[in-house]
């Protein structure tokens, strides 16, 4: 009936996008930036991977002679530049302008999925094949590759150890966000920042950079759950509009954790249960209530979002200038 | 004489303020900017001149009659959401929720027409599913408002996650009521009887729906303007403290103006349905609720202004979609299009509220103001 061990293991391989974008979304908000361009920033993270690795295995005589350092390392690259031009971009409007946040967020978030979605066809159309989607099978294959014991060891090995070496790379990226945001003097001056930019500035912290790198390196890492969906979660096959409300999900997640990346680890993994509970669910052949499960992860975020606020306690508010921009003659 | 303090290469003040013709100006140079590099990433892509691509765009958007008519139906649901959404962002009210508003309204104004179609005669029918929709959108913009006001909860992040519930609540009722089972959709409602359509005028079933948002607009924009109510949802924007000690009660002014966004909202949802699509789906708004975030914001919540941006949006959209059909691209590249654009007009702001003082010419200046005084 309700079979635990695949839940769990369907669970965590769901989360990993999430954590992804959780961890990078919680570090550009610890900045006093709200990015709302994150899904867009997903959707460039996994496109451009798509993109490398789809010239790369073009230009093979075939698929046998794929080099699996470069197999991993152009989609990784790939990814990783641009995931940081849009960073880049939501800075140099936000920051050095001063845009509005939000708007440059929807924005960002409109031209991500176009850019995704119109090169993601244009690819599929060059491939000339009639099934709307991409497959690059064989960069996958070496990404997504998991651990050589994990199916000698039963349900333990399933649950722990059946993922490719992104799902590691999340939840130890987690962890250092977490070590490194509460932990060290850096941490304490993006917190600062984040808090109040004028006391920081005042107590000599360069806000722009602060500002910027926190935000670039957000937007790598939630970049990076753009690569993670699309060539191991999806077994590098792309096709339009797929990776859905995940980047959303995402900035949910940040607010469920009340901005704690350590927290993010749990709590994506919930939040990937709730997103895939309604599979789970004998709801026999009335296939409407499966819609309402969905809803699910959003629900929880509003409860947590309403008793936060109830309870007003400092620790679990948002950064205070989130969403200002900051100008130092300005006060 | 010689100054010991470094001056930095480029300094920024905020400019005092700024005359109508030069924010026209920055505007128009930004869109300007903007359709080059438009222009110039289309031909990387195409390979075709940028002339024949802008005429592309151009015919796309005003080529046959029923173009123009489809351009105005677009730019009219686009304003109305807009409009809808510009109150509560005059008063620092970040409502992200326009998409979850406009589809309860949606969803209200299908599920009278489905239920009550055979059971009412047709004006009554279309009078209920306007109040229906109304209610429907009012109360998805009431429940952030409310924990705003009361608790202070953020509502950029509760609107947003509205939306989600707004659609899973869509989704269930579209799997429940689908036509015919197992399709997973619901079809034209009421295809034969056309209970609870809007009347077709003057042989287009898009120019009701044009009239009720230029209406509306008008309305917006002697609310916003001239009424007491949108002095205080102003003055409440500009600062909370302020307002409260003019005596302005906050709470019953961020409920109030969420109503009124919502209600707005619902009654584009119930346009939506009743008026042109005659059917629910999940993307019946269509990210009208974001798209409208950022047409008030470029037209600063300016009812009249919002007829301009919400027209320039559109026209990429329509331009950008003739293009990808006609050179056979993705429909995704009008998205591409239409964020370039944004990014100007967003970036151009800075160019408005602030001046740039490079070095050189500060000291010169001074020498200028000098010089006149002696």
């Amino acid at each position: 009936m309700f079979d635990i061990t695949s839940f769990i293991q369907r669970a965590i391989v769901q989360s990993i996008p999430l954590l992804f974008g959780c961890t990078g979304e919680t570090i550009t908000e610890k900045s006093g930036n709200l990015n709302l361009g994150l899904p867009g920033v997903m959707y460039i993270g996994a496109i451009s991977a798509v993109i490398g690795s789809f010239f790369y295995e073009q230009s093979l005589p075939d698929p046998s002679a794929i080099n699996p350092a470069l197999a991993v390392l152009i989609p990784l690259v790939c990814c990783v530049i641009g995931s940081l031009l849009m960073g880049l971009l939501y800075c140099f409007l936000t920051v050095t302008l001063r845009a509005n946040q939000n708007v440059t967020g929807l924005a960002m978030t409109t031209f991500g999925v176009g850019v995704g979605n119109f090169f993601g066809g244009s690819l599929i159309s060059l491939t000339g094949s009639d099934i709307p989607s991409l497959s690059l099978s064989a960069s996958s294959g070496i990404i997504g590759q998991t651990l050589p014991f994990a199916d000698s060891l039963g349900d333990f090995g399933k649950v722990f150890f059946s993922y490719g070496f992104l799902a590691y790379t999340a939840i130890i990226i987690a962890i250092i966000a977490s070590y490194v945001l509460n932990r060290t003097r850096v941490g304490l001056q993006l917190r600062a920042v984040g808090e109040d930019p004028a006391t920081a500035d005042a107590a000599g912290i360069d806000i722009t950079r602060y500002k910027y790198v926190a935000t670039c390196i957000g937007c790598v890492i939630a970049g990076l759950g753009g690569l993670y969906y699309v060539m191991d979660y999806s077994k590098g096959i792309w096709s339009n509009d797929a990776f859905g409300d995940r980047g959303w999900l995402a900035l949910a997640l940040v607010i469920f954790t009340l901005w704690r990346p350590a927290v993010g680890i749990p709590s994506s993994i919930l939040f990937g249960g709730l997103y895939i509970l309604y599979l789970f669910i004998p709801t026999g052949t009335d296939l409407s209530v499966k819609e309402l499960y969905k809803m699910l992860p959003y629900v929880v975020t509003i409860v947590v979002l309403i008793v936060t606020s109830m309870r007003n306690k400092r620790e679990s508010q948002p950064p205070a200038s989130l969403g200002l921009p900051y100008f130092r003659e300005d006060r | 004489m010689a100054q010991s303090t470094k001056t930095p290469l480029i300094r920024i003040s905020k400019r005092p303020a700024v005359p109508t013709k030069t924010k026209a100006l920055v505007y128009a140079a930004a869109i300007l900017l903007a359709l080059v590099v438009c222009g110039l990433v289309t031909t990387l892509m195409t390979g075709l001149d940028p002339i024949a691509v802008y005429a592309t765009m151009i015919n796309g958007a005003f080529g046959t009659t029923r173009r123009i008519w489809v351009l105005l139906q677009d730019m009219a649901m686009l304003l109305c959401v807009s409009l809808a959404l510009a109150p509560a962002f005059r008063m620092k009210f970040w409502n992200l929720g326009g998409e979850g508003q406009v589809l309860m309204g949606c969803f209200a104004c299908a599920s009278c027409m489905l239920l009550l179609g055979d059971s009412l005669p047709n004006a009554a029918l279309i009078l209920v599913s306007l109040v229906a929709s109304v209610v429907a959108g009012a109360v998805w913009g009431l429940v952030p408002a409310f924990f705003k006001a009361r608790f202070n909860t953020n509502e950029t992040l509760f609107t947003l996650m509205m939306n989600y519930v707004a659609t899973q609540i869509v989704a269930y009722f579209v799997i429940l009521w689908e036509n015919p089972k197992g399709s997973g959709k619901i079809g034209m409602i009421n295809q034969s009887s056309q209970a609870g359509w809007l009347p077709v005028i003057a042989d287009s079933k898009y120019l009701l729906n044009i009239i009720v948002v230029a209406a509306i607009t008008v309305l917006m924009y002697v609310y916003m303007r001239y009424s007491k109510h949108g002095f205080e949802l102003a003055v409440v924007g500009e600062s909370v403290d302020t307002a409260r000690y003019a005596g302005i009660n906050t709470s019953r002014v961020i409920v109030r103006t969420m109503l009124l966004s919502g209600a707005v909202c619902g009654i584009a949802g119930f346009l939506l349905v009743a008026g042109t699509n005659h059917t629910l789906t999940t993307t019946v708004s269509g990210g009208l609720g974001f798209t409208a975030v950022m047409v008030a914001w470029l037209a600063k919540f300016n009812p009249f202004g919002m007829i301009a941006s919400s027209f320039l949006i559109v026209f990429m959209e329509c331009g950008a979609s003739e293009i990808s059909t006609t050179f056979s691209l993705n429909q995704s590249f009008s998205d591409i299009l239409t964020g370039i654009i944004l990014f100007f007009i967003i970036g151009s702001e800075f160019f408005i509220t602030y001046q740039l003082h490079f070095r050189g010419q500060t000291k010169a200046a001074q020498e200028a103001t000098a010089g006149k005084e002696a």
